[in-house]
């Protein structure tokens, strides 16, 4: 049995006067790979983003409750949000790359965080990470092209290798594959597989199949509540709760 | 006499429109069937073809009225043999005369006549402007009601006829432009018949007085407008020193720190230096800055004169400081949500995402803002005018006075000039360059945010 990596304890989460998540309480362990499914607007998204403060964007959004990573509190005003979120990458829904080259997309956050000392350090890095994302080989010979003229996958795939070039513990994935075709998709959710040696994942999807190919824990959010959670085999055999029995089977949602 | 006229169009077009509506309403009953289109549009298509002829007729009326009526009075006029007559001076002599009886006291018989003779035409093309006015909205009228039949697709004709108008609408201020451009180039092409235009573009003496009287002993004007083009430059580089780090760091504050509160505050506050008028800019930079320079000059053992480029163009620079900021606030604005997401996803801090990904990602739009505040700076006069002085200075000094090219047209144009002599037709020279620069600056900076603008949106 691995270790918790994330604890969860009691979220809330209102924009302004409405609540959007309702006492959220979660064990995520590590080097594992968690789902997160449930109808649109059921706040799995809102979660994901309690996770890395990201969150804090939003002027109107206020977080209460408790989320340990590594049994350290984040949800507080003494949280360094800069280290979390160093620690925690992120990749979004849409490809996001910088308007700037392929190389200078990975190179962004060592750079930033001082994590290099010389020119060919920062190259190894940059290599390696691609190569984790399994973009080294497409993209070799043209790392001095905008990152933003490979096609949605390569994208994607860059997004995540500028994820983990920072050396990240947990990575965050909001639907990473909802603006992707089903070849790019494969290759992506491949990929999470892979990554899953070293990294914890936690994705948020929209996709019951792409939950059960690449998860091991599922959780499912019902309007704002989490209503059920646990491995991924049983919560789409065999649920015990009728909302998820009903979602899984495409009743509703 | 237009007054009364407008009413009467207004009578006109009120009742065709009424007529119009009964009409066609009458004529549906009596075929039968239902019209086309709604009453209502072929009341307007009635309305339509009283007011337009009426309003061709009213307004050629405005204009070539008095020219005609005066080339008549002054071809009938009985010339005195041998004497010398201005005619300007002489019909404004008739005119009075014909507008106020009193001022026939000592005037010259002739002169009487032909006031009476204009007070006559006038009152002939009065009636008949009136007897005109009514006779084609009456003919307007009858001919588009020969149309109000049910079958007629009124709408789609009131459609065309709007597209028409809208068309006329955007075609006066392209002709207008068309019309600007091509006076400044023909009176610019007799300036340079008279001044070689090597002389003007690369010379560095600017003296532009001629000899108004034959054998006055002035010296020969000299229209070398290298000093004025590098004055104008100086006050564009003070105002851009200003204005530059002033207007991006407001932006930067705007789009990416404020609150929504005090954005909502701020940026109308901004926006409203932007109204303020340039003249009363141009009082403050000669009253409080102008002397504040002076003073800095001084204590820093400088020789300042009491009007200067850096007091032009200080005030300059804030008074385009919402320009650049309110650009560059909606560019950075239109950075992308997801830029910023991705920057501060992967642990930087807001200071390190502006410099390293919004401000790179907005620069384009930036240097679009840059230069339109640029070509504005340049176009600007009262400030210049008032605080930047008038001595063709070739100096990169900001402390010294320097003149501008908006100045020095304005100096050219003021005052009692002849039309054809150099001094002011060296205005139309200077506006042109202007223009020209000012037109390529805007080019390049709308190209440059429009492309910006394809990349993210």
């Amino acid at each position: 049995m691995s270790n918790s990596k994330i604890l969860a304890n009691g979220v809330d989460v209102y924009y302004g006067s409405k609540q959007a998540l309702f006492g959220i309480s979660m064990d995520i362990k590590e080097k594992e790979v968690t789902a997160l499914i449930g109808p649109s607007g059921c706040g799995k998204s809102t979660f994901l983003r309690c996770i890395n403060r990201m969150n804090d964007l939003i002027e109107i959004c206020k977080v209460s409750g408790s989320i340990k990573v590594d049994n350290e509190e984040i949800i507080s005003e003494k949280t360094d949000v800069v280290s979390l979120r160093s620690k925690i990458g992120m990749v979004f829904q849409k490809p996001n790359p910088f308007p700037k080259s392929i190389f200078d997309n990975v190179a962004y956050g060592p750079t930033i965080h001082g994590l290099v000392d010389s020119k060919n350090e920062l190259e190894e890095i940059v290599h390696s990470s691609l190569k984790k994302a399994g973009l080294f080989d497409e993209v070799k010979d043209r790392l001095n092209e905008p990152g933003t003229s490979l096609s949605g996958g390569q994208q994607q795939r860059l997004c995540i290798a500028r994820a983990i070039a920072v050396n990240p513990e947990i990575i965050l994935m909001d639907e990473p594959c909802s603006a992707l075709d089903p070849i790019a998709t494969a290759i992506i959710e491949e990929l999470i597989d892979e990554l899953r040696l070293n990294y914890t994942i936690i994705i948020v999807t929209h996709s019951m199949q792409q939950a059960a190919r690449v998860s091991q824990k599922t959780c499912f959010f019902h309007l704002g509540e989490l209503i059920e959670t646990g491995e991924t085999n049983k919560i789409f055999t065999n649920p015990d709760n009728t909302k998820t029995q009903d979602y899984i089977t495409g009743r509703f949602g | 006499m237009f007054f009364w006229s407008l009413v009467l169009i207004a009578v006109g077009i009120f009742s065709s429109f009424i007529y119009g509506r009964s009409r066609i309403k009458l004529n549906s009953k009596k075929q039968g069937t239902k019209s086309k289109s709604l009453p209502n549009y072929y009341a307007q298509y009635v309305l339509m073809w009283c007011l337009f002829p009426a309003l061709i007729v009213y307004f050629s009326w405005a204009i070539f009225q008095e020219q005609i009526i005066q080339n008549i009075v002054i071809s009938n006029f009985e010339f005195i043999e041998g004497a010398v007559y201005n005619e300007g001076l002489l019909l404004a002599e008739i005119r009075n005369v014909a507008n106020n009886p009193s001022f026939a006291d000592g005037k010259s018989i002739e002169i009487i006549n032909a006031a009476s003779h204009y007070s006559s035409l006038r009152q002939i093309s009065q009636i008949s402007f009136y007897t005109s006015i009514i006779i084609i909205m009456l003919l307007g009228a009858l001919y588009a009601s020969q149309k109000l039949k049910p079958e007629f697709h009124a709408q789609h004709t009131i459609e065309k006829y709007i597209q028409y108008i809208l068309i006329f609408c955007s075609s006066v201020a392209i002709f207008t432009t068309i019309g600007i451009v091509f006076s400044l180039i023909f009176e610019s092409l007799r300036f340079f018949a008279e001044v070689s235009i090597f002389e003007f573009l690369f010379s560095t003496e600017w003296y532009p007085f001629i000899p108004i009287r034959e054998g006055q002993t002035a010296a020969e004007g000299s229209f070398g407008a290298v000093p004025i083009f590098a004055g104008t430059f100086l006050v564009m580089v003070v105002a851009m020193c200003v204005a530059a780090p002033l207007g991006l760091l407001t932006a930067i504050y705007l789009a990416e720190y404020a609150s929504q509160r005090v954005r909502k505050i701020v940026k109308p506050l901004l926006e409203i230096l932007a109204g303020i008028p340039t003249i009363v800019y141009g009082f403050f930079a000669f009253v409080s800055v102008a002397p504040f320079v002076k003073a800095f000059g001084q204590s820093i053992g400088i020789d300042a004169s009491p009007t200067s480029a850096l007091a032009a163009g200080m005030v300059m620079g804030v008074m385009i400081i919402p320009f650049i900021s309110s650009l560059s606030d909606d560019v950075i604005n239109s950075v992308p949500q997801s830029l910023r997401e991705a920057s501060l996803g992967i642990g930087a801090n807001k200071a390190e995402t502006i410099k390293k990904v919004i401000l790179p990602a907005a620069l384009p739009g930036i240097v679009g803002a840059f230069l339109l505040a640029i070509s504005r700076a340049i176009g600007e006069t009262m400030i210049v005018v008032v605080a930047a002085g008038t001595a063709p200075n070739l100096t990169g000094n900001p402390f010294e006075n320097v003149t501008t090219v908006t100045v020095q047209i304005v100096v050219a144009l003021i005052g009692d000039q002849e039309f054809d002599n150099p001094r002011t037709l060296s205005a139309f020279a200077l506006g042109l360059v202007l223009f020209v620069i000012t037109l390529f600056l805007n080019i390049i900076a709308l190209q440059i945010v429009k492309r910006y603008r394809e990349r993210y949106e």
